[in-house]
């Protein structure tokens, strides 16, 4: 590992460009070190964000090579193409400044397709009680690891198309809801997502899911929102 | 339009859709068998003219078409076009009643 690295790195606002930095090359090197190098050594007003630096946090995702990636877990062995790399912030969102973006949209969806947990209980009913094994539980299982590092939205065609559609973390965050025996304003949740800024929007490309580095499937998280929303109005319910 | 509107929409056109893909087999299939040997039009004519059966067929396709190719195009320009509300609802809608129009003439033709 002793050659470096050519490293395009996004500087500035939407009308900036590619800056190039000379990075060494390290065994087990992730493209967040590589940020954090040129950070320290050569340029200490590159912005980027990162928290954690294990996977948790969902802060640090960046446009690496063309795709979004979560910068703190990719390898650069695994991404870099004849020891270049090169490194944009996220799509869809507007950049504040070089690798950062203004994510308010992003978590805004979230609250406008009815995220938050609205309870039915009050502290004086007992625990409510959820069999791990039943279907509706294995749902929220299969979706609840999203950490809303905005990978799966900077990826979507339909988010570009169709700037109002809530996009798949949204979508998917209300399908673990949807699937919550606890929860309620269940008929406001599933109107918030249909239509065509919601589920119905989605042309099943499954970039998004290609995508997660949880490894989840918002695809399958709308689906089963088309489902659900189809089922209401048929019943005149929504 | 409203979240349920949309939501029958959608319906509709996945509905339609598996319809599509019915007829568009029994159409193909029915060229390629029809056509063994040669075929002229008034042989077609022939056999399709005061068809019960063909004629339903066909209206059934031509209603399917008028449904689904227009919720398509609505999403096409909302997509592309950044083409939304209501006039691009409109012109869709206006796209569908000429494809049943049409489709209607040309299945009244061959089967009536």
């Amino acid at each position: 590992m002793s050659s470096d690295l050519d490293v395009d790195v996004w500087r500035g606002d939407a009308q900036g460009a590619y800056r190039r930095y000379q990075v060494p090359r390290q065994d087990a090197q992730t493209v967040l070190d590589v940020v954090t190098w040129i950070q320290r050594r050569l340029d200490p007003t590159l912005a980027y964000r990162f928290a954690c630096r294990v996977g948790m946090c969902g802060s640090c995702a960046m446009t690496v090579n063309g795709k979004a990636r979560w910068s703190c877990r990719t390898h650069v062995a695994k991404v870099a193409q004849d020891n270049r790399l090169t490194i944009a912030p996220l799509a869809n969102l507007p950049i504040v400044r070089d690798l950062v973006t203004d994510m308010r949209e992003f978590f805004d969806k979230w609250a406008r397709a009815k995220g938050q947990f609205s309870p039915t209980a009050t502290r004086r009913d007992d625990f409510a009680r959820v069999v791990p094994t039943s279907p509706a539980r294995m749902e929220i299982d299969a979706a609840i690891e999203c950490i809303g590092c905005g990978i799966c939205y900077a990826s979507c065609d339909v988010v570009a198309w169709n700037p109002a559609y809530l996009g798949p973390a949204a979508l998917n965050r209300a399908w673990t809801l949807i699937n919550d025996s606890r929860a309620g304003d269940q008929a406001v949740r599933l109107a918030a997502v249909a239509g065509d800024a919601g589920c119905h929007a989605c042309h099943t490309q499954s970039t998004c899911t290609e995508r997660c580095p949880k490894l989840l499937s918002p695809t399958a998280s709308i689906a089963g929102l088309k489902r659900a929303t189809a089922r209401a109005a048929l019943k005149g319910e929504l | 339009m409203s979240a349920r509107s949309e939501t029958m929409l959608w319906i509709a056109q996945r509905a339609t859709a598996a319809l599509l893909a019915l007829c568009v087999l029994v159409h193909l299939a029915t060229m390629i068998v029809a056509v063994r040997g040669g075929l002229t039009a008034t042989e077609i004519l022939g056999r399709t003219r005061g068809n019960v059966g063909w004629a339903m067929f066909y209206g059934v396709f031509v209603l399917a078409v008028a449904i689904h190719a227009p919720i398509g195009l609505r999403t096409v320009a909302g997509e592309w076009l950044q083409w939304r509300g209501h006039a691009a609802d409109a012109c869709c809608a206006a796209i569908g009643v000429l494809l049943l129009a049409l489709g209607g003439l040309a299945v009244a033709a061959v089967t009536l």
